[in-house]
């Protein structure tokens, strides 16, 4: 089985998040980038499926944040092969931006299945996978927590539903699925070997094929929840303070 | 009568015969945004057997698709049908729940028909003949306000808004649409339903935790814990000093040496808040914490905060619950 | 007449001795070619330098046995067992001077007062040592030698000691008896049980005296010939244990065997050194280390006894071809095992042979770490290090956040020169409960007049626990960073306040080009309360105890300055039971902190130790000199229920208490 990784960076919310002067956007010069925590998985669930049922797996990358150490990390875990999509902004591009080049780039590859994450935390549309199989019109299901081969062409996957429930459902290949988690956290990878994996592996730099997109949702303004801070304090008698908790489970619709 | 471009669609969530609640609370949004844009409110039922459910749905009408392949909800099925009626209809807005079922349609279907896509919405509204949306990133540390001014597909964050709105006083005119797609060309099939297994405390899968610390003093504390946890349908679960004591089980323990949880309610009582506990649940969706020190680090993890003996608070809110359900 | 005896007395046939030796000197070649065999599986470690220290202390380990002596009953024991035995075997060689080279050694004074009573004498306090062993394996049974397995093999070893023991005297009182010896009073235990032949007719006794002769013989070579293959083999490989020590400072960990095909670390015997496989055979089974380990007292699965015998049989069978297939790592000595220690070194310090636990321990970790085989704590931690730079996998800028608010500006040292760089490391700079404790150092030093700086969002953490769970890529990746900053700055010492840091600044960053002295900051306090420094006027009235760091004290010997300071404070210092070298692990050392704690836990090490500072009388304080100590017992005080009888402090708070009511008291 030939297996398509597709990895994102996004903003590492350990860094405090500032937006730009155009109160639009993140400002670049304080972000760090990290691996999206789902593409994460993805990647595990790939080498997963190499290391039990035997796979070659290539992962790919647009060129913004840390992709280099990305794509690095990722051979030194596993991986077999690493593209990475050259031209791209600084910034990145947005999620259907994004989408739209990886299916450029899968084009001229043959791969029977594409893992990526099921969301990246940092864009309107969060959704790469579920719009990548839209674009190409392949099967996807997404939300999955274990994918496993099933016959000739095909796998089979869980995908989580609230309460710990899930369907298991048959993909045929090839076919998009949008990970949530692999079955096991994503392996640690020792700095050795990714230092190492630095030395002798090159990555394969492709110039990415500029997508057309629509129009994107404009974005008004970026701002940070207020009560972020400090909770907000609840005062009254014991039978007013129920009456309010209950309210705000209602609200969310927790209550029972 | 307004022109189908104006209308805004729900999807109707079900599973196991059952409308997901969130689906009344896109009802209940969908009517204003309908509202503001002079369009018509629709609910779209897709399934087997499932036409009951139409009854409950607050619309302007339900298009109702039933297909013996829809029985079972595949991501693969269930976007082929919605395609094709998004695409002959073309409303507005289509509204899906930020869940499982909701983030596959909606990211397909906005690829698909090239419409953009607005997720993780917790509000929604009209202005200037625009839809404006405000949604969550970034881990909810950012809240990010969009417009689109033509058609869009949105996804809405459960529990974003009530429900009541959604929920039909009478029900609404339901029209049978011919199943419009094919579901050979899919490429999946369901194949079964995994339920959870039971009896099995698993505190990670919990949507509702009621967490003890060491303000519950003594073991004889934890039934009343538990009564709680009983009335909110969730687990107990608890800080290092109490697995500790040896007064729940190592299984229960929430934090750095114990689990990490990430429920939809966390119900802290009489827990300090230290980073080593916090580390494993202040990724909760919503923090309560009740406890008697006004300075607890809790409160700056927490949604909302309760400085009250919780031995005062416990019976009460227990019993309010419970008085809620019956 | 000149105090004589005559040699070979009443046995003619003598000579035959060697051919009876024979057979059992080469039993006992094979034995020992075949254990040295063994090691030579190990790779290579040199380990022939500082030839005159290595025989020092072999002279005073093996031969004096100063460590054994450590404690009263197993030391004398073993002591008048030993060296009884070293007397007689040099006696019996005297004998065969006098055979062979006709040096008088039996006759005259040198006869008289040492090869009879003193010879004798040993003889008796050998066969006490005996008795005394014997006492201990059959009736008092502690606990250390019986767990986790009982070494039975010794009961074999001392019956047959005391058999050629007994037999000797029996033979000499015999001798004495028929030759009417004028002399026998000399020979006080020979003389003893010659009472028992008195009055036996002659012929009697010189049967006797032939019988006894040949069995004392048999059971000297018997015990010759089993050696090699009993605990008593350690007699010879101790002594080449203890010569072949490790005499680098304990605080800086051998590098590993590379990455050969198998990988880095050791997953197998043959990834060890020969020197750890000798420890193997070393090993006397004392359970000394296992007595004083707190992963085994805290109720972890290892035992570093256990640990050692595990690696041993494991050796053995290995060469039987008997070892079932079974893996060093994961089968013989498994992940729990190897994840339990806290790189604490107590067991070093208490093995009266010098085996050493932690670098097999943490071969065994560079190896699991090499395969990403860590437990989900440890992972997050190692991958917030390698990207954060902190084990707490928080903002590398907000490093230095616990500045702001001061009302002392620090200074950043990658901009102007300090004398002194202060190393903050992670657990001062990030945790909430070490912080306060970090910023009453930096104002006491800053009131002190002390020149120092911070190297701010430049630090990373050290690295030091990092390469203690195995994970020496991201330790090297670190000390880059580190040395990358520090090059740029200009300072003359690097002052630490985690002892940790402290130990891998001092003994391992030297490696890669860092020549700076390391101090510890009680040791820069120390200065400063000496009489020219800083004048604390008021005294601080308290009974205090103190907590010697393991990687402060045992790992660096810094063991007086933070008590010269409390006493200058005018505290009254304590000592708890374990203090000093045989300190008590608080339970964070070794990346044990980051990990999921063992199931099964009795007693955190944490909580053994403030309930021996609570038991001390009228002592309300436990002082602390390493910021992860602060959260271990500030978390245990809570869980033992000691928040009211014990506060726990650092000694930068105590200094500043001193001085802030000197200020106070003037205002
Ligand atoms: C290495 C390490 C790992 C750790 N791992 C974990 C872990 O996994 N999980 C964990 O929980 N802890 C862990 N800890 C311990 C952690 O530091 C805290 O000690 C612990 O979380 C405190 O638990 P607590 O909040 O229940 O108790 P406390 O800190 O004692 O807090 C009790 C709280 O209850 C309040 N209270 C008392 N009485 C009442 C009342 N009647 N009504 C309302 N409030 C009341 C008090 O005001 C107080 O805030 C770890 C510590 C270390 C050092
Ligand atoms: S270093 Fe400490 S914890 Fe590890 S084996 Fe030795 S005594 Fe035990
Ligand atoms: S390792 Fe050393 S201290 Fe431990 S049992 Fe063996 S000889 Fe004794």
């Amino acid at each position: 089985m030939n297996i398509t990784v597709l990895l994102s960076m996004v903003p590492d919310l350990v860094e405090e998040l500032e937006i730009d002067a155009s109160g639009a956007a993140l400002d670049t010069q304080w972000l760090r980038y990290v691996i999206s925590e789902s593409d994460d998985h993805a990647l595990e669930q790939a080498l997963l499926l190499k290391d039990r049922h035997g796979a070659s797996v290539s992962v790919m990358a647009l060129d913004y944040g840390d992709a280099d150490q990305v794509l690095f990390a990722a051979l030194a875990r596993g991986a077999d092969e690493a593209v990475k999509l050259t031209g791209i902004p600084e910034a990145g591009l947005g999620k259907r931006a994004a989408a739209a080049t990886f299916k450029e780039a899968l084009g001229g590859i043959r791969t029977d299945l594409i893992l990526t994450g099921v969301q990246a935390i940092d864009d309107l549309d969060a959704h790469v996978a579920g719009m990548l199989g839209g674009m190409m019109a392949l099967p996807y299901v997404g939300v999955t927590r274990s994918v496993e081969p099933s016959g000739e062409g095909k796998v089979l996957v869980q995908k989580e539903y609230p309460g710990g429930a899930a369907a298991e459902i048959e993909v045929t290949l090839p076919a998009v699925i949008g990970v949530l988690s692999a079955p096991q956290p994503p392996r640690y990878v020792p700095v050795a070997r990714i230092r190492e994996v630095m030395k002798t592996r090159t990555l394969d730099e492709r110039e990415a094929v500029p997508a057309t997109v629509p129009a994107e949702p404009a974005i008004i303004r970026l701002f940070k929840p207020e009560s972020a801070e400090h909770a907000q304090m609840l005062d009254g008698s014991p039978e007013e303070l129920a009456e309010q908790i209950v309210k705000i489970l209602e609200d969310r619709g927790l209550a029972p | 009568m307004s022109p189908a471009g104006q209308d805004v669609w729900v999807h109707v969530e079900h599973l196991k015969g059952r409308v997901a609640g969130h689906t009344y609370e896109l009802l209940g949004k969908g009517r204003e945004i309908a509202d503001a844009l002079a369009g018509r409110l629709i609910a779209v039922l897709v399934g087997s057997g499932v036409r009951p459910l139409a009854e409950t749905l607050a619309a302007d009408g339900v298009l109702y698709v039933e297909d013996a392949g829809l029985a079972e909800y595949t991501p693969g099925s269930h976007a082929a049908v919605m395609r094709a009626l998004v695409e002959k209809e073309a409303p507005r807005a289509v509204l899906f729940g930020a869940t499982s079922m909701g983030m596959d349609l909606a990211s397909v279907l906005a690829a698909a028909l090239e419409r953009p896509l607005i997720v993780n919405c917790v509000n929604l509204q009209v202005r200037d003949g625009r839809t404006v949306a405000t949604c969550q990133m970034c881990g909810g540390k950012l809240l990010c306000e969009a417009e689109a001014s033509g058609p869009v597909v949105v996804t809405v964050m459960p529990g974003s808004f009530p429900a009541e709105a959604g929920l039909a006083k009478s029900p609404p005119p339901v029209e049978a649409v011919p199943m419009p797609a094919t579901l050979e060309t899919v490429g999946m099939r369901a194949i079964r339903l995994l339920e959870p297994e039971p009896g099995d405390v698993d505190i990670t899968k919990s949507a509702v935790l009621v967490a003890v610390g060491r303000g519950i003093q003594r073991q004889d504390n934890i039934p009343l814990a538990e009564e709680l946890a009983g009335a909110l349908g969730g687990t107990v679960c608890a800080s290092r000093p109490v697995v500790d004591q040896g007064w729940l089980p190592m299984s229960r323990q929430v934090g750095k040496s114990g689990m990490m949880v990430k429920p939809k309610l966390y119900l802290a009582l009489g827990i300090s808040g230290a980073p080593e506990h916090a580390e494993g649940m202040k990724d909760s969706d919503l923090i309560i914490a009740v406890n008697s020190d006004a300075k607890a680090p809790i409160f700056d993890i927490a949604d909302y905060g309760i400085v009250i003996d919780m031995y005062d608070l416990l019976p009460a809110l227990t019993q309010a619950l419970q008085g809620r359900k019956a | 007449m000149t105090p004589m005896r005559e040699l070979n007395w009443n046995i003619a046939e003598h000579k035959l001795i060697y051919a009876v030796f024979l057979p059992f000197l080469i039993v006992f070649l094979w034995g020992v070619f075949v254990t040295m065999r063994r090691w030579l599986l190990g790779r290579p470690d040199p380990r022939w330098d500082r030839l005159w220290e290595r025989l020092v202390g072999v002279v005073a380990q093996a031969g004096v046995q100063f460590r054994i002596l450590r404690e009263a009953y197993a030391g004398v024991l073993h002591a008048t067992l030993s060296w009884g035995f070293f007397v007689l075997l040099a006696a019996t060689c005297l004998v065969l001077l006098q055979e062979y080279l006709g040096l008088p050694t039996l006759q005259g004074p040198f006869y008289l007062y040492f090869m009879s009573l003193v010879v004798d004498l040993f003889g008796v306090l050998a066969l006490v040592g005996t008795g005394m062993a014997l006492l201990r394996r059959w009736v008092l049974k502690p606990k250390r030698l019986v767990e986790p397995r009982g070494s039975d093999g010794y009961s074999v070893l001392l019956v047959l000691i005391f058999v050629i023991l007994a037999s000797g005297f029996v033979v000499e009182g015999l001798r004495i008896v028929a030759t009417r010896d004028p002399w026998g009073a000399w020979s006080p235990g020979g003389w003893l049980f010659a009472q028992a032949f008195l009055g036996m007719p002659q012929e009697g006794l010189e049967r006797l005296h032939r019988i006894s002769w040949w069995g004392h013989a048999v059971a000297a070579f018997a015990f010759i010939a089993y050696l090699p293959f009993s605990r008593a083999m350690h007699i010879l490989v101790a002594p080449l244990s203890i010569f072949f020590r490790s005499l680098e400072p304990l605080g800086r960990l051998p590098a590993g065997g590379g990455a050969g095909a198998e990988g880095p670390g050791a997953s197998s015997l043959r990834q060890l050194t020969w020197k750890h496989l000798l420890d193997l055979d070393a090993c006397t089974e004392c359970g000394r280390c296992q007595a004083a380990c707190p992963a085994w007292l805290s109720g972890a699965p290892l035992s570093p006894k256990g640990l050692v015998l595990d690696l041993r049989d494991h050796l053995r069978a290995r060469l039987g071809h008997s070892n079932g297939g079974r893996a060093m790592v994961g089968d013989v000595i498994t992940r729990e095992v190897i994840w339990s220690c806290f790189t604490c070194g107590a067991c070093h310090e208490m093995c009266p042979v010098y085996i050493e636990p932690v670098p097999k321990i943490v071969e065994m970790r560079r190896f699991l770490t090499s395969q990403g085989d860590v437990d989900a704590t440890l992972q997050d931690t190692l991958t917030a290090t390698s990207r954060y730079g902190n084990s707490l996998g928080q903002s590398p800028r907000a490093r230095a956040r616990w500045t702001q608010g001061l009302d002392v500006t620090i200074k950043d040292i990658r901009r102007e020169r300090a004398r002194y760089l202060w190393f903050v490391g992670d657990y001062a700079s990030y945790d909430p409960a070490a912080r306060d404790a970090t910023r009453a150092a930096a104002r006491v030093l800053h009131r002190a007049g002390v020149d120092f700086g911070i190297l701010y969002d430049g630090e990373s953490g050290s690295g030091n626990d990092a390469r203690r769970v195995g994970e020496e890529g991201l330790f090297e990746m670190l000390v880059e960073k580190n040395l990358a900053t520090m090059r740029g700055c200009e300072f003359d010492e690097i002052m630490t306040t985690d002892p940790h840091t402290y130990n891998t600044l001092k003994n391992e960053y030297p490696r890669f080009g860092a020549t700076w002295p390391v101090v510890h900051y009680s040791e820069v306090l120390d200065r400063l309360v000496q009489p020219d420094g800083v004048r604390l006027t008021r005294k601080l009235s308290r009974r205090v105890t103190y907590h010697d760091p393991c990687y402060l004290g045992r790992y660096n010997g810094v063991f007086d300055a933070p008590r010269r300071v409390l006493r200058a404070l005018g505290a009254e210092l304590v000592e708890m039971p374990r203090n000093r070298r045989s300190s008590y692990c608080c339970g964070a050392g070794g990346g044990r902190i980051w990990m999921k704690e063992a199931a099964g836990i009795k007693e955190r090490p944490a909580e053994s130790r403030v309930r021996e500072a609570a038991a001390l009388d009228a002592v309300g304080t436990l002082v602390v000199a390493c910021p992860k100590e602060m959260a271990m017992f500030r978390d245990a005080v809570k869980t033992t229920g000691l928040e009211d009888r014990l506060v726990i402090k650092d000694l930068a708070e105590l200094v500043e208490e001193a001085t802030t009511l000197e200020v106070s008291g003037h205002a």
